[in-house]
This record gives C-alpha cells, sequence and structure tokens, in this order.
C-alpha cells in the first residue's frame, strides 16, 4: 500500500514540471482513519486534493443481504462506532415501518436518551481530536475521561462498551438496570463544567482561532448543493435539524434549542457541535425526568423475543423463540428511506424488503460519506497545515464512509 | 394509488414536471416518482429549481439489482426539499448506463462512482467514474446478486516470494448458507400492513 513520495520539483525559472505529488495516510494520525489523500501541491499551497477511501470497505451491505434483520443489526454499530446506537436506531426505525409496528413509549424515551448519550460521545470525539490535530492535547486527555463515563452507561444498559447492539426493532433489547438513571442524572451537572472547562480552553485560543476561522469556508448554496447535512450543514447558516423537522421516536415531545452557525468555517462547526452538547445534556435531563413505566420491547413474539420465564412455561413462547432466533421474522415486500439526524448529519438506511427473513437489498447513506466528498472543494488554495484542520472539522469516521 | 397526505407533493411534482411523464406511487409515508431513463437529468432539473417542489438537496444515490427483471436494475435518488419539508424518491429502471446527474447536484459524484463500482451500471456524462470502494485492481461488481458472498479471489502474503499475491478464495470450511425459510409459513402472519404491496 506504500507508494513512494513522488516529489517532481520546478524549474529554477519558477515554471514547467508538474506539481509536486503528496500521498497523505492511509496511516497518518490525522488522517482521522484509513483516509489516503494524494495532494498535488503548489509549492505549500494545495492545488488539487483527492481522496482515495474503501481502505475499510468490509462489504457490510452485501453481508447484510444473507443475514436475517435481527442478525443486521449488529453490523450498525460497527459503522460509526463513535456513536454506535445512532446507526443502530436508524435501522430499527425502518425495520418498523415496513413492519407497520411502533416501540412502547418507555422504549422511544430510553432511545433518545441513548441517542443524545451517542452525540455526546461523537462530538466529544470530534471536538478534542480536531483541537488535538492543531496542537491542543489537553482536551483530547479531558474529553475521552469523559467518554469513558459515557461508554461506562452503554455498557451497563447493553453488556458492550461500543458494540451494543441494543436499539432494536420494536424497542430496546433489556430494560434499564436499577440505579442508573440516578447516575446519568449525576453525571450531567459535571459534564456541564466540563463543557465550560473545555471552552476556556479552546473558544477564546488565539492559536486555535488562527488556524480555523476563515478555513474551510464552505456557502450556503455549496452546503445544500453537496449534501451536507447535520453540523456541517447548521455551521452554514441553515437551521435544518431532523429531530425537528422529520421528528421520529417522539422528539417532538422534547424542548430543544437547534444551534446554527453563520461563517460556514472550521470555528463555526466547532461552535455548532459544542452547542449541541449542552442541548444534548438538556434532552437527557428532560428523558430523566419523564422516563415513563411500562414495556421496553413490543408484546408481539412475532417479532420479539419471548422473556426467558415465559420460555420455561409456555410451549407458545418456546416454540416463538426457536423460530425467532433460526429463521427470525418475516418483513412485508415493500422499499423505505428513513434518515435520523445522527450526530454527524443524516444517516439514512434504504431498505428493500422482500417479504423474506432477510432484507433484499440495505443501502447506507453515511453522512461521513457525503462529508468528505466536499474535501477537494474545501481544500483548495488552501496550506498543507490546513487540510488537517478540515479533515478534522469535517467530524468523518471511516467504519460508515466505507462500509 | 395516492395517500391523501401525498397529494400537494404528488401535484407539486406532476406540475413541476410538466410534459415528462413518470410514474408516481405512494407507499406508506413516502412517495416514489419512476422516471423515464433518458430524462432523468430534465427530472433532476426540474424538481430541483422548481419553486413548487424545490428540491435543493440530494442525499442518496443507490442501485438495485432485480436480478430476474429486465430491465435489471434500479437506480434510486433520494431528494430532499428543506424548504416543504419533503421527501422524494425518484427511480430509475436501467441496465446498463444512465445519465449522470452531476451536472444539476454536485453530491452525486461520489454516489454514482460508487453505484458504478458496485453494480457496474455506468453514468454518462461522469467527469470521473473510477472505482471507489473497492481495491484498485479489483474486477467485478460485488453488489450484483449474482456475485458470491466470498467472492473470487483473496489477496495473502506469500512467504515463499515476499510479496502480496492474488489467489482464488480457499475457505477452511465451506461457507453455510442458512435457508431457514419455514416450509410451513409459519411466521408470515406478522404480516400486517401493506401485505399487498
Amino acid at each position: 500500500m506504500t507508494e513512494p513520495v513522488q516529489v517532481l520539483v520546478r524549474d529554477k525559472d519558477g515554471h514547467e514540471g508538474a506539481p509536486f505529488t503528496i500521498n497523505l495516510g492511509p496511516q497518518h494520525p490525522a488522517a482521522h482513519g484509513v483516509l489516503r489523500l494524494i495532494l498535488e501541491m503548489d509549492g505549500e499551497v494545495v492545488e488539487r486534493a483527492d481522496p482515495h477511501i474503501g481502505l475499510l470497505h468490509r462489504g457490510t451491505e452485501k453481508l447484510i443481504e444473507h443475514k436475517t434483520y435481527t442478525q443486521a443489526l449488529p453490523y450498525f454499530d460497527r459503522l460509526d462506532y463513535v456513536a454506535p446506537m445512532a446507526s443502530e436506531q436508524c435501522f430499527s426505525l425502518a425495520v418498523e415501518k415496513l413492519l407497520g409496528i411502533a416501540p412502547p413509549e418507555r422504549a422511544q424515551v430510553i432511545r433518545v436518551m441513548y441517542a443524545e448519550i451517542s452525540r455526546l460521545l461523537n462530538h466529544i470525539l470530534a471536538v478534542t481530536t480536531f483541537a488535538l490535530d492543531l496542537g491542543a492535547i489537553t482536551p483530547a486527555l479531558w474529553g475521552f475521561e469523559e467518554r469513558e463515563k459515557l461508554m461506562g452507561f452503554y455498557e451497563r444498559v447493553s453488556g458492550a462498551r461500543m458494540h451494543a447492539n441494543y436499539i432494536r426493532p420494536g424497542g430496546v433489547a433489556k430494560d434499564l438496570p436499577e440505579g442508573l438513571l440516578d447516575d446519568i442524572e449525576a453525571f450531567c451537572d459535571p459534564f456541564i463544567k466540563f463543557l465550560d472547562d473545555l471552552e476556556t480552553l479552546l473558544t477564546d485560543n488565539r492559536i486555535f482561532k488562527q488556524r480555523t476561522v476563515d478555513i474551510g469556508v464552505i456557502s450556503k448554496d455549496d452546503a445544500l448543493a453537496w449534501g451536507l447535512s447535520g453540523p456541517m450543514l447548521r455551521a452554514s447558516g441553515v437551521a435544518w435539524d431532523l429531530r425537528k423537522s422529520q421528528p421520529y421516536d417522539g422528539y417532538e415531545n422534547f424542548d430543544f434549542d437547534i444551534p446554527v452557525g453563520t461563517t460556514g468555517d472550521c470555528y463555526a462547526r466547532y461552535l455548532v457541535r459544542m452547542a449541541e452538547m449542552r442541548q444534548s445534556v438538556r434532552i437527557i435531563r428532560q428523558c430523566i425526568a419523564r422516563m415513563p413505566q411500562g414495556r421496553v420491547m413490543i408484546d408481539d413474539y412475532k417479532v420479539a423475543m419471548p422473556d426467558r420465564e415465559d420460555i420455561e412455561k409456555s410451549m407458545e413462547a418456546l416454540i416463538h423463540h426457536f423460530k425467532l432466533a433460526t429463521e427470525g421474522y418475516h418483513v412485508p415486500s415493500g422499499a423505505t428511506y428513513t434518515a435520523i439526524e445522527a450526530p454527524k448529519g443524516e444517516f439514512g438506511v434504504y431498505l428493500v424488503a422482500d417479504g423474506t427473513n432477510m432484507p433484499y437489498r440495505c443501502k447506507i447513506r453515511a453522512p461521513s460519506f457525503a462529508h468528505l466528498q466536499v474535501l477537494p472543494l474545501l481544500s483548495k488554495d488552501h496550506m498543507l497545515a490546513d487540510v488537517v484542520a478540515i479533515i478534522g472539522s469535517l467530524d468523518i469516521v471511516f467504519g460508515e464512509i466505507d462500509r | 394509488m395516492i395517500a391523501p397526505f401525498h397529494r400537494p407533493l404528488a401535484d407539486a411534482v406532476r406540475d413541476a414536471l410538466d410534459d415528462i411523464a413518470v410514474q408516481v406511487q405512494s407507499q406508506r409515508d413516502e412517495l416514489t416518482i419512476i422516471a423515464p431513463r433518458e430524462k432523468i437529468v430534465e427530472v433532476m432539473q426540474a424538481l430541483r429549481d422548481d419553486e413548487r417542489t424545490d428540491m435543493h438537496q440530494l442525499m442518496d444515490v443507490c442501485g438495485v439489482d432485480h436480478v430476474a427483471r429486465r430491465p435489471r436494475f434500479d437506480v434510486v435518488y433520494q431528494l430532499l426539499s428543506l424548504s416543504h419539508n419533503w421527501r422524494l424518491t425518484v427511480a430509475v429502471q436501467t441496465d446498463k448506463a444512465v445519465p449522470s446527474v452531476v451536472g444539476v447536484y454536485p453530491s452525486t459524484g461520489w454516489f454514482e462512482r460508487e453505484t458504478f463500482d458496485l453494480f457496474g451500471i455506468t453514468f454518462d456524462g461522469h467527469p470521473d467514474l473510477r472505482r471507489i470502494l473497492t481495491d484498485y485492481d479489483f474486477e467485478g461488481h460485488p453488489l450484483r446478486r449474482d456475485f458470491p458472498l466470498m467472492g473470487f479471489e483473496e489477496k495473502i502474503y506469500d512467504d515463499l516470494t515476499r510479496r502480496v499475491v492474488r489467489q482464488s478464495v480457499t475457505l477452511q470450511q465451506d461457507y453455510r448458507a442458512f435457508d431457514a425459510l419455514s416450509p410451513w409459513q409459519g411466521m408470515t402472519d406478522v404480516q400486517k400492513r401493506g401485505e399487498n404491496d
């Protein structure tokens, strides 16, 4: 995979000769994963950037076509592995739409709470590693301490710190363990303090602003034309959030604001993510305050696994358990494009079902894929060091780009 | 059959497309139009520029392989209108090539490259139609239904020649395709709504 760096220097007169080409990545720490970037440079200025992706391609979509709906779900954890439950939620919503079922209210509130925890997980990583790329080490050290606590919440509810397989079609896998809500509540206040501290490090930091303000500007029209979404779109001044405009899982019942930037540069994207984290904490608090009682999975053995006690007592439940564990459930034929506001932007699943127990086609629309596509546009005529800042501000994860 | 809440969108689409004949389908809460392949650029242009539809964002392009059908492939575009808060799915049926809409929506650049890579559908007029997700010297189009899950070739490090070589896939254990479909159709009564779509 390593290719020699091709250096074709110009003539002494300053003309002729090709611009020299730099191969950045695929193992560069600032590439945020396995991005291979071919940069054509004029001196230290980027003339053309050509991202090569696919080095983490695992054929997720092909594999899903050969798995039952239950078996397909864990693949979604492994797409955006920085905020795993967001992708799970999208697939679950798509399957629920095709099945014509809706999860119980308690499951919806749990989903919203964990979607926002995922947003915190994602934005902490995005902001702090962005700062790390620009030379600030402390934010990353502080941020990962907070992430560890959030992953603890993941673990307590699902048994896994990252690949939770928790949000499932019909609800969530298990009810919350005792005391978890109190601990999440206790997490909120110190976390706001952490955000304040983080802002003292970065928001007015002269070096940070010199590296980000007016770097990688994308206008409102360009942002729309290039299919950007999420914080990337909002930083360019478009007030658009699927949680508000096309609410799912009961987001319409929550009170929160949508931070919108104005300048569309790297700094605006940083500010939007910081403000979004405060809103997420607000939503998490509301979830805790209004957590309803009741089931966390729909009461239908045709889709949901029967409870353990029932399996031991009832023949019906045992048969259903066997059928679900081997054959899985059938999804009526049809197609749906279901999109959610994932932390990175619009995460969509185009699911085609043919009435059997496996998806016929499952296209995953990853926000990072569209965002990385604008990198050549953003980095043109910027310095090489700015490319690093732009990649950091795009907030890309290769699990979902390469799929 | 078009659901009542789809009327405004369906009417707007008809008005915007004027004389281009499209097939409109309403499925659950989503509206799909099937556009003629050779007119897809005009359709996209009209849907974007007409104020009645105002589809300013193209979120996704993907292929679907209906292996037994002729024409074999669907190319599916997902449009989004921020001002009306509408989503619209545009589908095109094709066997081989589709005109590229990269001139209307620049965001299709990589999506069309991906569809070309995984399905082998070419996009006429695309400025840079290279493979994107698969390996540099990959052969075939893996998301076609007749492409085996295990693929044909794998890359291994050869100790003797001390280099990476390609060889045909060898499996330590046969791939087990579990066909769990029940002959008794036991689980089919979950098909509640939309069964006859």
